[in-house]
Formats: C-alpha cells, sequence, structure tokens
C-alpha cells in the first residue's frame, strides 16, 4: 500500500462521486461544477500516470470549457438560483437507464475486463512529457497538426463572419 | 553545521520522501496564510498615504495588528445567508475562489534548492499557471450566481468575460518568453535569466531587460491586474455600480474568505512576475560571480566576499519574496492612480491591443531565435515603423475629419454684472 496507490484510491473515488453528481443534481449549474471537477479530477490522475501535458490539457480546455457551458446555462435558460429543472417522464428515465446499463457491459467487458486489476498507477515518466509530446507532433504526426489549425482557423473565421452579419 | 547538513540531505533522494512533501506544502500554505494579513495591512497603510490621511495606526505597532483584529471581528460577525440562495454552491464558491492562489504558488521557484521550491517543479510550468488561474473565475461566477441577486450576478458575468479575455494576451506574453528559455519549467526560465545580457559577462539577461520581454513584461504585468479583478479592472465588483458585485450577498468568514483570496492570487501573481522577467531569486542583474572573480583578481577581497555573500542560497527567498513586494507595492499604486475602465474600453484593451501587441512580440521573439538581436532590433523598429505610419496615415486624418464630439464654444463676456471682490 503505497502513497500513490491511497491517492488513487481517494481521486478515483472523488471522480466517481462527482460523475454521478453530474446526472444526480437537479440543477444544472450544479452538474456542470461536478463536471467540472470531475474533469480536474481526471486531469490529476494523469499527473499520477506522469502524463502532465495530458493533464494540463485536461484541466486547460476541459475544465476550462465547462465556465463556458455555465454561462450558457445561465444566459440561455435563464434560471435563476432556486429553480430546477426536473425530467418529468418515467419513460425516458427507463430508457435512459437501460441505454447506460448496455453501454456499461460493454465497458466493462471490454475494456476493464482485460485489464486484469492494474496494481501500479504510474507509467514510464519520458512518455507524457512536453518534449516527447512536442517531438512527435512536429516530426510524425506534423500532417495532422496543420491540418487541424487550419481547421481551427476556418473556424475562427467563421465565427467572426457569423458574429459580424448579425450586426 | 545544521544548516548544511540540512542543505545536503535535501538535495539527496531523501528529500523526496512524504514527510519532505508534507514540510514543503506545511510550508507553503502556513506561509501564505501568514501573509496576506501583512499585504492586507501595506494596502491599507499605503492607500491611505497616497491618499494623504493617516491609516490604521492603532493596533499594534504602526497598526500591524490591525487585519488580525479585523479577522476576529469577522469571525464572530453574524452570518446573515439570504433566502433564496443555491446554498451549496454558496458555500462553496469562496473556497474555490482561494484554491488557485496556493496551487500556482505551490510551483514557483524560491531558491536554488529543492526545499525553496515549494511543491512540486513541474515540467508544464506555465500552461500549469494558465491553466489553474482559469479557474479562479469560477469562484467569483458561482459566488454570483448562487447568490440569486441581479448584482451579484453581473458582477460574475463581468468578471468571466474579464478572465476570458485577458487569459489570451497573458498566454501569448507568457510564450514570448518560453520561447527563447526552451522549456516551461519555472527553475529552467529562471536558469535561462543568469546567461549573458547582449554578450556582456557581467550582466544577467532577466527577460525585463531584453526589448521583447519589456513588452511581454508590461502585458502580462496589465493581464495580472485584470486577472486579479482588481482596480483598474475591478469592474466584477464595481462599488458605484453593482453595490459590491458577487460578494454582495457574502458576510462574516465567507465575504473574509474572498478577501484573502485576493490577496493571496496579487501575492501568487506577483511571485510569477518575478520569476518570470525579474530573474526570480537573483538578487541584481549583476553576474556577481563573475564580478566577485574581478574583484578578488583585483586586490579588492572584501567586495568579492560581500558578493559572494549576497548569493548565499538561503539568501534567496528574500530576494525573490523582495520582488514580489515590490510588484504588490506596484498593484496598490496603481488602485490609488488609476479610475476604473469603462467595460468597452476594457474589452477594446483586451482584445484590440494587448493580444494583437502580445502575438506581434511573438513574431519578434521567433525571428530573434531564427536571425539573432541585429534581425530582432530590426525587426521591432520595423514594427514600430509600421504602426507609426498607420496612426499617421489612416488614425490622425480619421480623428481629424469627425473631430472631437464637443466642441467648446467662447462664451462671449457677460459685461452686465460684474463681481465685487471685497478684501478685509
Amino acid at each position: 500500500m503505497t502513497v500513490e496507490t491511497v491517492a488513487f484510491v481517494i481521486l478515483s473515488l472523488l471522480a466517481v462521486i462527482s460523475a454521478v453528481g453530474v446526472i444526480a443534481f437537479k440543477s444544472p449549474v450544479r452538474s456542470a461544477i461536478c463536471l467540472a471537477g470531475n474533469f480536474f479530477i481526471l486531469g490529476v490522475l494523469y499527473f499520477m500516470m506522469n502524463y502532465d501535458l495530458i493533464g494540463i490539457s485536461q484541466i486547460l480546455v476541459y475544465t476550462g470549457l465547462i465556465m463556458m457551458l455555465f454561462l450558457f446555462v445561465i444566459l440561455l435558460l435563464n434560471l435563476s438560483a432556486p429553480q430546477m429543472l426536473q425530467e418529468k417522464s418515467y419513460i425516458k428515465w427507463w430508457g435512459a437507464v437501460a441505454v447506460a446499463g448496455a453501454l456499461g457491459i460493454v465497458v466493462f467487458s471490454q475494456v476493464i475486463m482485460p485489464l486484469e486489476w492494474a496494481v501500479n498507477p504510474t507509467s514510464n515518466p519520458e512518455l507524457g512529457t512536453t518534449k516527447s509530446v512536442g517531438t512527435a507532433l512536429f516530426s510524425n504526426y506534423v500532417y495532422g497538426f496543420e491540418i487541424c489549425s487550419i481547421l481551427l482557423l476556418v473556424g475562427i473565421v467563421g465565427s467572426i463572419l457569423l458574429a459580424k452579419r448579425r450586426g | 553545521m545544521l544548516a548544511t547538513s540540512l542543505y545536503n540531505s535535501i538535495e539527496t533522494e531523501s528529500g523526496d520522501s512524504i514527510w519532505w512533501a508534507l514540510l514543503r506544502i506545511g510550508i507553503i500554505v502556513g506561509f501564505i496564510l501568514a501573509v496576506v494579513p501583512g499585504i492586507i495591512w501595506w494596502e491599507r497603510r499605503l492607500l491611505s498615504w497616497f491618499q494623504d490621511r493617516i491609516g490604521p495606526n492603532r493596533v499594534g505597532p504602526f497598526g500591524f495588528l490591525q487585519p488580525i483584529a479585523d479577522g476576529i471581528k469577522l469571525f464572530l460577525k453574524e452570518e446573515v445567508i439570504p433566502d433564496k440562495v443555491d446554498r451549496l454552491i454558496y458555500m462553496i464558491a469562496p473556497a474555490i475562489a482561494l484554491f488557485p492562489a496556493f496551487v500556482i504558488l505551490a510551483t514557483t521557484p524560491w531558491g536554488p534548492n529543492k526545499l525553496l521550491t515549494p511543491i512540486a517543479d513541474v515540467d508544464i510550468g506555465i500552461l500549469w499557471i494558465l491553466a489553474i488561474s482559469s479557474l479562479g473565475v469560477y469562484g467569483v461566477v458561482l459566488g454570483g450566481w448562487a447568490s440569486n441577486n441581479k448584482y451579484s450576478l453581473l458582477g460574475g458575468i463581468r468578471s468571466a468575460a474579464q478572465l476570458v479575455s485577458y487569459e489570451l494576451a497573458m498566454g501569448v506574453a507568457l510564450y514570448c518568453v518560453a520561447l527563447p528559455s526552451g522549456s516551461l519549467r519555472l527553475t529552467e526560465m529562471v536558469q535561462r535569466q543568469f546567461e549573458p545580457l547582449y554578450g556582456q559577462e557581467w550582466l544577467q539577461s532577466w527577460f525585463i531587460l531584453t526589448p521583447f520581454g519589456l513588452v511581454a513584461g508590461v502585458i502580462f504585468f496589465i493581464c495580472m491586474v485584470a486577472e486579479t479583478n482588481r482596480a483598474p479592472f475591478d469592474l466584477p465588483e464595481a462599488e458605484s455600480e453593482l453595490i459590491a458585485g458577487f460578494h454582495t450577498e457574502y458576510s462574516s468568514m465567507k465575504f473574509a474568505v474572498f478577501f484573502m483570496g485576493e490577496y493571496a492570487t496579487m501575492l501568487a501573481f506577483s511571485a510569477i512576475f518575478a520569476v518570470l522577467f525579474f530573474g526570480g531569486w537573483s538578487p541584481l542583474p549583476l553576474n556577481l560571480e563573475y564580478l566577485a572573480g574581478l574583484a578578488a583578481n583585483n586586490g579588492m577581497g572584501w567586495l568579492a566576499s560581500a558578493l559572494t555573500f549576497l548569493l548565499n542560497p538561503w539568501l534567496a527567498p528574500f530576494w525573490f519574496l523582495g520582488k514580489a513586494t515590490l510588484f504588490l507595492t506596484f498593484f496598490i499604486w496603481i488602485r490609488a492612480t488609476l479610475p476604473r475602465l469603462r467595460y468597452d474600453q476594457l474589452m477594446a484593451l483586451g482584445w484590440k491591443y494587448l493580444l494583437p501587441i502580445a502575438a506581434l512580440n511573438f513574431v519578434v521573439v521567433a525571428i530573434w531565435m531564427m536571425y539573432g538581436w541585429p534581425a530582432m532590433f530590426g525587426a521591432f523598429g520595423l514594427l514600430i515603423l509600421i504602426y507609426a505610419t498607420y496612426v499617421a496615415t489612416v488614425r490622425i486624418p480619421k480623428a481629424k475629419k469627425f473631430g472631437p464630439s464637443v466642441t467648446l464654444i467662447d462664451m462671449p463676456a457677460n459685461t452686465d454684472t460684474t463681481i465685487e471682490v471685497t478684501r478685509s
């Protein structure tokens, strides 16, 4: 029972609790907070596995993105604090349970069972550093990287164009 | 020698044990909690001097214990929680506001050895700072939303827009110094600043002394004032418009936690500024080792020993914290000097000025990396020339064409009434 194992158990428990919170809370804002917390804890789990860059990207991109989701919830749904959203239809509810159960069985049988209970939560320290990721991106995967950047540029220009047209 | 043995045991593998980790965590948490009242006292004293007042001077020597008295008062005050708040989020929002400062300060190096790099010397230093500081907005927005108050909500949403806007320029300004360092690790970036400046052996290339570093440093400083929601960027809590903004409905200790979070974040950003632009823990932008050698060769042994003494690793935190204190003073000075920006001015500054300047600066740094100093100065001059031509050909004619919207009319002197001035 090393320190890493204890930390891993605590963090994964927190991650599961926050993931349940995403669907258990009736207030959409609370769900968004749980999602942000879940992504943050996933980032910390990546840090434990020495995947520093992936972990910080997780926090920078996803946890930061939830802020936008949160603002959309406030601005578009126009909810004040005590108001809650609640699903009234029980048929939908049971349908969701069935789909989630099926997905759970698939994940459990295909992803979790072959792992045979990994004991060491850390990995090769050289694999996830900024340097190795950067080298890979700018050598073997440079075409994909550049195509992605063009795609992002098109997205930025397009969003500005759409925003301009309205005014 | 206790100090030497302690130093050696930190530098060896035993410095990685869990007890050392806990010790470092204790140092950083205890330090922040202890120093925040000091910052509050410093701000109140300085502001009162700026405003020609005396300020708190009764509790303890020079009023130094005033923040502690205020803390006790806030602890004991009645806590008013409005009826229709979202209680869970209302409770956790101050804690979220306090969290980023601790996590950022955990990675800042205070000195050249392991104990003085408080908790973690992470490989992703700058990204870590950007990611964690962007989490600070959660506390403000959640506090504003959960309060169920129009003014609080407005303050929270303003804060979100402001932080998202200034984060971009801040990120690009940070990349401008990460590029010449060749590393995102904060300790390596400090080491890079110990190299000779402009080929002069006796100078150290603190980034603030290089042209691109100066531009990046100024942009970073403006952005860090905006990120901490301090005046003149304190729109989220603009008292004249929004009562107290996001913390209108907070009272007692929760308000105090928000307050502490603001000051701890100021300290964290000041420390980052010192690390990235002002050479971290080195006392002066001079290569003291080289100068000490020079002094020893010229028969000035006392000067050599004095200069070597300044380089003592145990003195490093003092230099580092001294710089951080200086930048905290700048924060307060700016608050006392500048009026609050209007919202559109805030957005224009962030998007139309800081971000393009930072991006151009990034290009200049890249040119220097590729082609050296002369090309960089050339590119710098070219950019200034282009901007000057733009101002001369586009901006000034435009301004003349439309002119100022309010024109002053010369009023004819009123001759009917005369004002009697009597002198006694």
